[in-house]
């Protein structure tokens, strides 16, 4: 066996069928682990009060997917109607930003949003006099955080189907009489919809699991699952509690991820027919 | 007419767009060059803050670390990871959990891996620090790596294999004068994004790092210091780190576009 296989036998597989195993154990008095099999800790996850903060993460991550598709998909689509010979550098000026460190991008926002920031500045300079709602730690500020973070995925993820996009099936919509409009609405999206698709899921798996930015531009004001988890491991010292929170994590995740990858193979398979028929 | 407009339209979307994601950094940066360090100002231009990053112990210490950890990882996850590859690749027909395996470490999300690595190493009674940022990092470094190399041998012509061992070459003697040479540009290209991504990682490292001050990265630097609030050394050190990301990941994509046209 390559002994690549084994690396990650031996440190992925194993440690997470360990984090399995840990979410059933009890936790110990001063905080180690006690192994006795419970299903106490992942009763705890849906307790109303953990609970309500899973929905919270779902709700933050699928605002910041949502708000990072309609932004995503409007670039990618503007790229895709350049003259095709500039689309590539559009592209690539488009995905830059992702390749520098995500703690680099997230301090990025605390240097615009702080009191003494940028728009601050801005606001004084223009000539607003009044006091400032505070923009940074708040729960905007996390969305804005994880959108800029992830906004460069879902151009591309976009951009794959609207290049493909055959031009001359949207100009018989409007030979045929179809306004502009209603071509992009009856027509182009549909066509388009597994790369929206693909983006949604991705930056919802992404953000929702997140701890970083709800940290850093959150500051503590609310926690996110991501928060809960590290809490539970590096703070409170309940391991197995913070193991169950993880399971269910992982469990959403892999529904939505195999949820996508249903649409995508079906899109593909309605190609096909397209092709055939 | 309509057909103008849209096209105007498309010119706005593209410019709202593109400054949302460039301001932010290129203000960032700007900042870094002010010589008064504060935002409200322009006092002038200076490298002064990036001087002041020389004198400061805590940073250089975290950037050492960093590159030892980057250093390492990558050269074991470029082993690993092309062997992997070519494995896979002359297998052809691989079991579905064997793709899960090699796929897993590059869609699984970090804090996930991060503790689930804390309570192996704990469990087991190891002590941590540096090298046990490095193993960590391999597992998701060697799953890059080996998609990179993947890529390439997709378009891989075997029959020069064949043809290598027809006139008498070893099998050890064809894997280093004929496949090695072929796929050198994928395999640094790999070999940079693995540099890249452990240069930047920051929860995995942070979970398992172990306590204490020896074994603190430049990312777990930044964020310890961003926490605190916003700094002219922090713009200076952002913008470097940046740069640097930027720059080898640029490189990795050349080399790998020039290695699958070429």
């Amino acid at each position: 066996m390559s002994p690549a296989i084994l690396w990650l036998l031996a440190l992925m597989v194993v440690p997470c069928v360990l984090i399995l195993v840990l979410a059933f154990f009890q936790r110990g008095i001063y905080g180690g682990i006690e192994y006795t099999w419970t299903l106490e800790n992942l009763a705890l996850v849906f307790d109303p009060l953990y609970f309500k903060i899973f929905l919270k993460s779902a709700g933050i991550a699928g605002l910041s997917a949502g708000i990072a598709c309609v932004l995503g998909y409007a670039a990618a689509y503007a790229i895709a109607a350049m003259p095709r010979r500039n689309q590539p550098l559009l592209l690539f000026f488009a995905v830059l930003p992702f390749w520098s460190n995500y703690l680099v991008r997230t301090y990025a926002w605390i240097v615009l949003l702080n009191r003494e920031g940028l728009i601050v500045n801005l606001a004084r300079w223009i000539g607003y006099q009044g006091e400032l709602p505070s923009m940074l730690y708040t729960e905007q500020a996390v969305v804005i955080g994880l959108v800029y973070n992830y906004l460069p995925f879902v151009i591309l993820s976009c951009y794959a189907p609207l290049s493909r996009l055959n031009p001359e099936i949207t100009e018989v919509s409007r030979d045929l009489g179809a306004s502009a409009w209603t071509t992009f609405r009856r027509v182009t999206l549909p066509m388009t919809v597994p790369g929206i698709a693909t983006g949604f899921v991705f930056v919802f798996v992404l953000s929702i699991g997140n701890f970083v930015t709800p940290a850093l531009l959150g500051g503590g004001q609310f926690q996110m699952i991501g928060n809960l988890v590290y809490a539970q491991f590096l703070t409170a010292n309940d391991w197995p509690f913070g193991a169950a929170l993880s399971m269910v994590l992982i469990a959403v995740m892999l529904g939505l991820l195999m949820a996508q990858a249903t649409v995508a193979e079906r899109a593909a398979g309605m190609k096909k027919d397209q092709g055939n028929g | 007419m309509a057909e103008r407009n849209t096209f105007r339209l498309m010119l706005l979307i593209l410019g709202v767009v593109f400054a949302f994601l460039y301001i932010p950094i290129s203000v960032l940066v700007g900042l870094s060059f002010n010589e008064g360090g504060l935002p409200t100002a322009w006092t002038g231009f200076s490298f002064k803050w990036y001087g002041a990053l020389l004198e400061n112990d805590d940073i250089l210490g975290a950037a050492a670390n960093t590159v030892v950890v980057a250093i390492c990882s990558t050269i074991l996850s470029t082993f690993l990871g092309t062997f992997l590859a070519v494995g896979v690749e002359i297998r052809r027909r691989n079991g579905k959990w064997l793709e899960t395996v090699i796929f897993a470490p590059m869609i699984i999300p970090d804090i996930v891996l991060a503790i689930a690595l804390l309570s192996f190493f704990s469990l087991l009674g190891a002590k941590m620090g540096l090298h046990t940022i490095i193993v960590s990092h391999v597992v998701f470094n060697l799953a890059f790596v080996c998609a990179v190399v993947r890529a390439r041998l997709k378009s891989f012509d075997w029959s020069i294999v064949e043809a290598s061992a027809d006139l008498g070459a070893s099998t050890i003697t064809t894997l280093y004068r004929v496949m090695v040479p072929v796929l050198t540009p994928a395999i640094v290209a790999g070999a940079l994004l693995a540099f890249t991504l452990s240069v930047d990682e920051f929860i995995i490292a942070f979970f398992t790092a172990g306590a204490g001050r020896s074994s603190i990265t430049l990312p777990m630097q930044i964020y310890a210091m961003i926490r605190f609030g916003v700094t002219p050394e922090i713009n200076a050190l952002a913008s470097i780190v940046m740069t640097v990301s930027v720059i080898c990941l640029a490189l990795s994509q050349r080399l790998n576009k020039g290695g699958l046209s070429g």
